[in-house]
């Protein structure tokens, strides 16, 4: 049985553009190493944060919605511990209503996109 | 005499005739409240940015519930504050 989940994870501003993507880069090959299917995911990119976190006041915000089994949520998370550019990470199970609203949302974006 | 007695008023006196209160989300049929819009979830708080009770903006408890869960995503992701002031201003 696998479930969805939605993963919004936050990586420290003194990383740069570039150390960012390879951080992602590195969290999305270990889901799909443990078999993850990946639907969809964004770059929010560098953002404010509405409170410190470690004394820092922005971050790059990354929103990953993919399938896989519950076992794997435990060893990302662990991975997200460990890694010092994680500054806050969020798992989220998804039920019916929230993948609706997922799909719904990723349509409205793409036609923004072709609108502009 | 008891005509004497009664008070008349030149306007009739408004007396208090709350305007029902209703769910937004039953109204609109939103299905999911999602943690990751602060915009949408700022009507949901004072300038505090405490969650407003359901007797203030009338959400059902299924749906308070919800709103709650949701507005406490929001905080741990930094996309709303814990505590603030003026938040709307």
């Amino acid at each position: 049985m696998t479930n969805r989940y939605e993963t919004v994870f936050i990586l420290t501003p003194v990383l740069s553009e570039e150390q960012a993507k390879e951080a992602v880069a590195k969290f999305k090959s270990l889901l799909k190493d443990a078999g993850a299917k990946m639907h969809h995911e964004e770059d929010w990119g560098l953002r404010k944060l509405a409170y410190p976190i470690q004394k820092k006041s922005t971050g790059f915000y990354h929103l990953v919605e993919f399938e896989a089994e519950g076992s794997v949520i435990a060893d990302m998370e662990l991975a997200f511990r460990r890694d010092e550019r994680v500054i806050r990470f969020l798992t989220v199970r998804m039920d019916k209503h929230a993948i609706e609203y997922a799909e719904k949302r990723r349509n409205n974006k793409s036609k923004e996109k072709a609108n502009a | 005499m008891a005509d004497k007695t009664e008070i008349r008023y030149l306007t009739p006196i408004s007396i208090d005739t709350q305007k029902e209160k209703y769910c937004r989300f039953k109204k609109k049929r939103i299905k999911f409240i999602d943690y990751k819009d602060p915009n949408f979830l700022l009507k949901l708080v004072n300038e505090q940015g405490k969650i407003l009770p359901r007797r203030v903006t009338g959400t059902s408890l299924k749906y308070q519930r919800r709103v709650a869960q949701a507005i406490k995503r929001a905080r741990h992701l930094a996309l709303l504050p814990y505590v603030a002031d003026l938040l709307k201003n």
